[in-house]
C-alpha cells in the first residue's frame, strides 16, 4: 500500500513528489512514457513567468507569484539552469497603451514585484532590435528562463534519491474506490494507495472525471515554435512579448538558457491528446507575427520546429487540491501557462494537503540539494586539462555542434532515473539538440546506449515505444541462402 | 526490328536517346544524342548494360571492432545479375584482417567475377 | 605548447591533399587533426563506385580512394592525431583540441589549412510541419548506419532530394532489402548527377518527382507515413497535388553546408552564398596564414577536384611558411560573379603570386542550355567557353592563365559569366 500515487511525471507531478520526499511516505510517480517530462512540461516557451498576466485573485496569479519567487533558490538547490532576464511586453501603438496600463495594475495587483513601464528611448536601449513601431513596453525584472526538462528530471532525481519510486512506461487505466483509499489499475497491475495525485497533463480531465461527479473538461491547446541557432543567442536578451492589440495575441522571443532563440507559440484547440505534431498553418503563423515586436528577426537559423499542448481547462484556471466527494483525490488540473512557473508553488501545496491529511511525519534523511550533470564547459582551462586526466571519457566529443563528451552522456545514463534513449541523453545533455539536429552523433550515442544499457543497438529507442532508430541489418529481408 | 529509349549519363543535359535493334539484336541506329559519349553509351548499354555492384559483408575479429569491411564485384557484372550478387552475399562473413582487394566472395551470383574487399579492416 | 609549421583541421579527403602536397613541397613539421577514428573522412562510407577517374584514371570507391591517400601520407611519414576535435582557433593561430588519449592538447601554427568539409542540412532548416518520429534521417547518417555498421535503419523508405548522397542511399537501401517508394525534389531539376539519376533509380525503378516536397510527417514514435505535394513556381505546395505513402523511413538529402564554425570563431571572413570562407588566388583566408579548401570552402560534387584544390592549399601554405607569399602590399583584382554565375573560388587575384594558370570554379543558379560560359577581364571577353548546358548540381571550372594577367597591369576587375548563345 503506497501513501501517495502521482500520475504524471511533467514537472507539476515531480514537483509534488519531491515535496512529499520531504515526510515518511511510500510515494510512487506512474507515468506512460519512458522517461520524465514527455508532455507538456517538454515543449512550451520555457519562462518563468513574473506573473501580471493571470486574473487577480486567480489560483494562476496566485501560483505564479509565488513559483516566480521560489526559482531562485529552488534552482540553486537543485541545480537547474535558471537566469532571470526579465521580460518586456511592447505595445506597438499609443492607441494600445491603455492596455498596457491596464497589465501594469493587474501585475501590482498580483503582487508581481519591481513591474515598471519603459518608453521608447529606454526600450532601445534594453532591446536594440525592437521594433520601429514599439512605443513602450511593460517591464517585469523579475521574469526568467529556464530549462524545462532539466527542472523536471531534477525534481524527479531528487525525489527519487530521497525514496520516491518511480514506475515509467506504465500507463493508467482506471481509478477507482477501494476499501481504503484507491486502487489504480494500469495495464499489469492494481497499485493500492491511500491519496492520489492527478497531474497527468491533457489527460487530468479523463483521470478527474472517472472519480467525480463535478466534470471538467480539458482542450489540449497546440502551440507550434521554432528555435533558432546558437549564433543568434544574442539577438533580444528579455523575453519579448507583444501586447495582445487588434491584430491578435503575437508571439514571444526569448532567449533560451542554452543560448537559442524561441520563437512561438501559436494556440490551436485540438481534440486529439497526442497531436503534438507541427502544421504548416502554424509555421506561417509564427513566421507570420514574429516580426511584429522584432525586427529583422533571423528566422533563417531555424533549427527545429516542434510543438506542444498545453492543458487548457474551460474556466482557464488551475484545478488544485482535494476533491470533494473522493477524499484523498488531489487535482493538480488544467496547469497550462503559467504553469511551469507555478510548479513548485504547487508542489508545496499540495505535498502539504496531503501531509495534513495523512499526518506524516517528517523525513529525518531529506536532502533537498541535488547535483545537475558535471558540465566540464564551466571549467578553467587547468580544471578541464585534470578533468581530461582522470576521466578521459571527457575527451571523447560524441556530439560536435554542442561539444557533447562521452563522461557527460555516461553522467547522464547512469544517474538516479537516467536517461535509456536518445532523446533522454538529448534533454539531459543536449546530444543532437545543435544545428546538424542529430546527423553526425545519432549512430555514435546510439552504440554507447546500447553498451552501457547492456541491450542491443537496435533496441534503442528515441522516445520509447515503437520509436525504435534500427530496424534490422543490412541484407536480413533477401530472401537467399544464408553461407558462412 | 526492335527500339528501346534511354537517357544518356555522360552529363547534366540527359539527353533521351531512340535505339534501333534489328532482329539479331544488333544496333541499327542511335538518334537523340548531342555528343559522341552518347551514341558510345546508348551502344553498350542497349546490348550489354553492365554494373559494378557494391556492398559489405560481415567482418569478425577486427581489432578497432569494425563490423562490416566494403566490397564490390572487381569488374562490371550484367545488370540482370546485380539481385544475384546480393543473394549470394547475405550471411557472408570474412576474419579480419582484410586487405584492399582481398576476395571476399569468389565468383559471386555465378557471375563469374569476384567479389573484393574495397577497405582495409585489421 | 607544442609548435607546427602547418596544422590541418580534418583528415578527410581534403586535408589529406593538402598534407601531402605540404610535405612534397618541402615542409616536414605538419599536422593533421581528424575527429574521427580514422583519417578519409566520409570517403569511408561512400562505398559506391565512381571516385578517382579524374585523379588516378581509374573508377575507385570512397575506402579505395581515401586509403591511397591515407598510404601517401603513412609513406610520407606525416603525423596525425585521430578521435581529436578541435575546440577553438585564435586569430594568433593557436589551436585548442580535445581526445580521450591526450586529454586537453594545445598547440601554435605557422599556417593552418581549414578542411573540416560540410554537414547535411536538417528537417529543422526546412520547416518540414509533422511529427518528430524516429525513422527520419539525413542520407548521410543512414549511410553510416548501412555502409558502416551493417543497420537497416528503416524499410519502407521516402526520399526528400535529389541530391548526390539521397540518389546513391535510393540504391543502397534497395540492394540491401528496404523498398524505396520515391524521391521528391522541390526544384524542377535534380541536384544530382545524370549518371545517379539512371544507374541508382532509373535500374531500380525508383521513381523522381521533381517539384514536389514533403508536406507532412506522420506517426507519433515512428515513421508511418509522410505526404508529399506538387510546389508551384515559388516553391509553395499547391492544394490538391497531395499523395500520401505510407512509409517508416524518410531520408533528407537536402544540402550540404559548409562547416565553419571554427573559421567564424576566429574571425575568418565568410561569403553567405558558399557559406565557405573568402578565400585568395593562393586559397587564403582574410586572416594571414589561414587557408581553405575542399567542401568546407564550397560543397563540391567531385572528390578529384577537392583533393586537386586541397593540394594547392598545402603548396600555398608551404609557401607561406617558407615566406614566399611576402605580404607586399598585395595588388587584388576582385572575381566577380555575374549573370547567373553564384560564386566564385577564389574571390579575389593577386597576378604575381599565381603559378602558371588559375582554376577558377563556380556554380550557376539555374539551368541553362546552349550558352556559353564567358569570362571578362575588364570588358575584354578572354573566355568563351560553349555549354550545352549548365545546372546548379554541378560544379563548373574555367582555367585563367597567368600571361593574361601580367599583359593587362592596369586590369580592375574579372567577371565570370553566363553567355546565352
Amino acid at each position: 500500500m503506497y501513501d501517495v500515487v502521482i500520475i504524471g511525471a511533467g514537472v507539476v507531478g515531480c514537483a509534488v513528489a519531491r515535496e512529499l520526499s520531504r515526510y515518511k511516505a511510500r510515494i510512487l510517480v506512474v507515468e506512460k512514457e519512458a522517461d520524465v517530462c514527455c508532455g507538456t512540461s517538454k515543449a512550451n516557451s520555457a519562462i518563468v513567468h513574473a506573473g501580471y498576466d493571470a486574473a487577480a485573485d486567480s489560483l494562476m496569479a496566485k501560483f505564479n507569484v509565488q513559483g516566480n519567487r521560489m526559482m531562485g533558490e529552488l534552482c540553486e538547490e537543485l541545480d537547474v539552469s535558471f537566469s532571470r532576464i526579465g521580460s518586456l511586453v511592447i505595445c506597438l501603438s499609443e492607441e494600445e497603451r491603455p492596455a498596457l496600463l491596464r497589465l501594469y495594475e493587474n501585475g501590482v495587483k498580483n503582487g508581481v514585484e519591481g513591474l515598471r513601464i519603459v518608453e521608447r528611448e529606454e526600450l532601445l536601449s534594453m532591446e536594440p532590435n525592437v521594433s520601429d513601431d514599439a512605443v513602450a513596453a511593460l517591464y517585469a525584472p523579475t521574469a526568467g528562463i529556464v530549462c524545462p526538462f532539466g527542472l523536471t528530471a531534477a525534481f524527479a532525481e531528487n525525489a527519487f534519491t530521497n525514496g520516491a519510486e518511480f514506475r515509467l512506461n506504465t500507463k493508467v487505466e482506471r481509478i477507482a474506490p477501494a476499501k481504503e483509499g484507491w486502487e489504480v489499475k494500469t495495464e499489469t497491475e492494481t497499485i493500492l494507495t491511500k491519496c492520489v495525485v492527478n497531474a497527468a497533463g491533457v489527460y487530468s480531465d479523463v483521470l478527474h472525471n472517472m472519480v467525480s461527479e463535478k466534470k471538467i473538461r480539458i482542450t489540449p491547446r497546440r502551440g507550434d515554435y521554432f528555435l533558432l541557432d546558437k549564433n543568434t543567442g544574442d539577438f533580444v536578451s528579455h523575453v519579448i512579448f507583444s501586447l495582445p492589440g487588434k491584430l491578435g495575441k503575437g508571439v514571444l522571443v526569448a532567449p533560451t538558457v542554452h543560448g537559442n532563440t524561441i520563437v512561438g507559440p501559436t494556440a490551436v484547440d485540438v481534440s486529439d491528446r497526442e497531436a503534438t505534431n507541427t502544421t504548416a498553418d502554424g509555421l506561417r503563423e509564427i513566421t507570420e507575427k514574429a516580426g511584429r515586436s522584432i525586427k529583422n528577426l533571423p528566422l533563417k537559423q531555424v533549427i527545429t520546429s516542434f510543438a506542444g499542448l498545453r492543458a487548457h481547462e474551460d474556466g482557464h484556471e488551475f484545478v488544485l487540491g482535494e476533491e470533494e466527494g473522493a477524499p484523498g483525490f488531489f487535482d493538480c488540473a488544467g496547469i497550462e501557462s503559467p504553469g511551469l512557473t507555478a510548479a513548485p508553488a504547487i508542489g508545496r501545496h499540495i505535498a502539504q494537503l496531503i501531509q495534513e491529511k495523512l499526518s506524516l511525519a517528517k523525513n529525518p534523511s531529506f536532502n533537498g540539494t541535488r547535483k545537475g550533470i558535471f558540465d566540464p564547459k564551466t571549467l578553467s582551462k587547468e580544471e578541464y586539462a585534470k578533468l581530461l586526466q582522470e576521466k578521459p571519457a571527457y575527451g571523447n566529443i560524441v556530439c560536435r555542434c554542442e561539444t557533447v563528451s562521452e563522461g557527460e552522456i555516461l553522467d547522464a545514463i547512469h544517474r538516479p532515473l537516467g536517461a535509456t534513449t536518445l532523446d533522454g541523453l538529448k534533454r539531459r545533455v543536449r546530444v543532437g539538440s545543435g544545428r546538424c539536429q542529430a546527423g553526425f552523433c545519432t549512430p555514435r550515442a546510439v552504440e554507447i546506449l546500447a553498451r552501457e544499457l547492456h541491450v542491443s543497438q537496435s533496441e534503442i529507442t528515441k522516445t520509447g515505444g515503437a520509436s525504435r532508430l534500427i530496424v534490422g541489418t543490412a541484407k536480413d529481408s533477401i530472401e537467399g541462402e544464408a553461407r558462412i | 526490328m526492335e527500339t528501346k529509349r534511354l537517357i544518356c549519363i555522360g552529363c547534366p543535359l540527359g539527353c533521351p536517346m531512340k535505339v534501333t535493334l534489328n532482329d539479331a539484336g544488333e544496333v541499327q541506329s542511335v538518334e537523340g544524342f548531342t555528343c559522341r559519349k552518347g551514341d558510345v553509351y546508348a551502344r553498350k548499354e542497349v546490348v550489354n548494360p553492365t554494373r559494378t555492384v557494391t556492398s559489405t559483408v560481415h567482418v569478425i575479429g577486427a581489432i578497432k571492432g569494425e563490423p562490416t569491411v566494403s566490397c564490390k564485384t572487381k569488374t562490371d557484372v550484367p545488370k540482370s545479375k546485380i539481385y544475384d550478387v546480393m543473394r549470394d552475399l547475405k550471411g557472408v562473413t570474412v576474419p579480419a584482417p582484410v586487405y584492399i582487394g582481398d576476395v571476399v566472395k569468389a565468383n559471386v551470383g555465378n557471375t563469374g567475377v569476384d567479389m573484393v574487399a574495397t577497405r582495409q579492416v585489421l | 605548447m607544442k609548435r607546427y609549421e602547418i596544422v590541418i583541421i580534418g583528415g578527410g579527403p581534403a586535408g589529406l591533399a593538402a598534407a601531402v602536397a605540404a610535405y612534397d613541397e618541402g615542409v616536414r613539421s605538419i599536422l593533421i587533426l581528424e575527429r574521427d577514428r580514422e583519417l578519409g573522412g566520409i570517403l569511408n562510407q561512400c562505398i559506391h563506385n565512381g571516385f578517382g577517374l579524374h585523379t588516378f584514371k581509374e573508377e575507385l570507391t570512397g575506402p579505395e580512394y581515401a586509403q591511397r591517400y591515407v598510404n601517401m601520407v603513412l609513406v610520407r611519414g606525416i603525423e596525425y592525431r585521430l578521435n581529436t576535435m578541435v575546440l577553438e582557433i585564435s586569430p594568433e593561430k593557436h589551436i585548442r583540441a580535445v581526445s580521450r588519449e591526450d586529454g586537453l592538447i594545445e598547440i601554435e601554427a605557422g599556417a593552418i589549412i581549414l578542411a573540416m568539409g560540410c554537414r547535411e542540412r536538417s528537417r529543422g532548416a526546412l520547416n518540414i510541419p509533422g511529427y518528430r518520429p524516429a525513422g527520419i534521417y539525413s542520407a548521410g547518417t543512414a549511410q553510416r548506419l548501412v555502409n558502416m555498421e551493417g543497420f537497416l535503419p528503416g524499410r519502407e523508405v521516402v526520399i526528400l532530394g535529389s541530391g548526390d548522397i539521397g540518389l546513391i542511399m535510393a540504391r543502397r537501401m534497395t540492394l540491401e532489402g528496404a523498398k524505396v517508394k520515391v524521391v521528391a525534389e522541390i526544384m524542377p531539376f535534380s541536384g544530382g548527377l545524370k549518371r545517379n539519376i539512371v544507374q541508382c533509380l532509373d535500374d531500380y525503378g525508383i521513381p523522381l518527382k521533381l517539384s514536389h516536397t514533403v508536406v507532412n510527417i506522420e506517426g507519433k514514435e515512428r515513421v508511418e507515413g509522410v505526404t508529399i505535394a506538387a510546389v508551384d513556381e515559388n516553391l509553395k505546395p499547391i492544394p490538391g497535388t497531395e499523395e500520401h505513402y505510407p512509409c517508416d523511413t524518410l531520408l533528407l538529402s537536402v544540402g550540404l553546408i559548409p562547416e565553419n564554425e571554427l573559421s567564424r570563431g576566429m574571425g575568418v571572413c565568410i561569403n553567405p552564398v558558399t557559406n565557405g570562407p573568402v578565400v585568395n588566388e593562393s586559397l587564403a583566408t582574410c586572416i594571414s596564414g589561414v587557408f581553405a579548401a575542399g567542401n568546407v570552402l564550397h560543397v563540391h560534387d567531385l572528390v578529384d577536384y577537392v583533393s586537386e584544390e586541397a593540394a594547392a592549399a598545402g603548396k600555398n601554405a608551404a609557401r607561406y611558411v617558407a615566406r614566399a607569399l611576402e605580404e607586399n602590399p598585395r595588388h587584388e583584382i576582385p572575381l566577380l560573379p555575374q549573370n547567373g554565375v553564384r560564386y566564385t573560388v577564389p574571390y579575389s587575384v593577386d597576378p604575381s603570386l599565381l603559378q602558371e594558370t588559375l582554376t577558377v570554379r563556380f556554380r550557376v543558379g539555374a539551368e541553362y542550355r546552349n550558352c556559353f560560359v564567358s569570362v571578362y577581364f575588364d570588358d575584354e571577353r578572354m573566355v568563351h567557353k560553349k555549354r550545352p548546358i549548365l545546372a546548379p548540381g554541378e560544379m563548373e571550372q574555367v582555367t585563367l592563365q597567368k600571361a593574361w594577367f601580367l599583359e593587362r597591369p592596369n586590369l580592375k576587375a574579372v567577371s565570370v559569366m553566363v553567355e546565352e548563345a
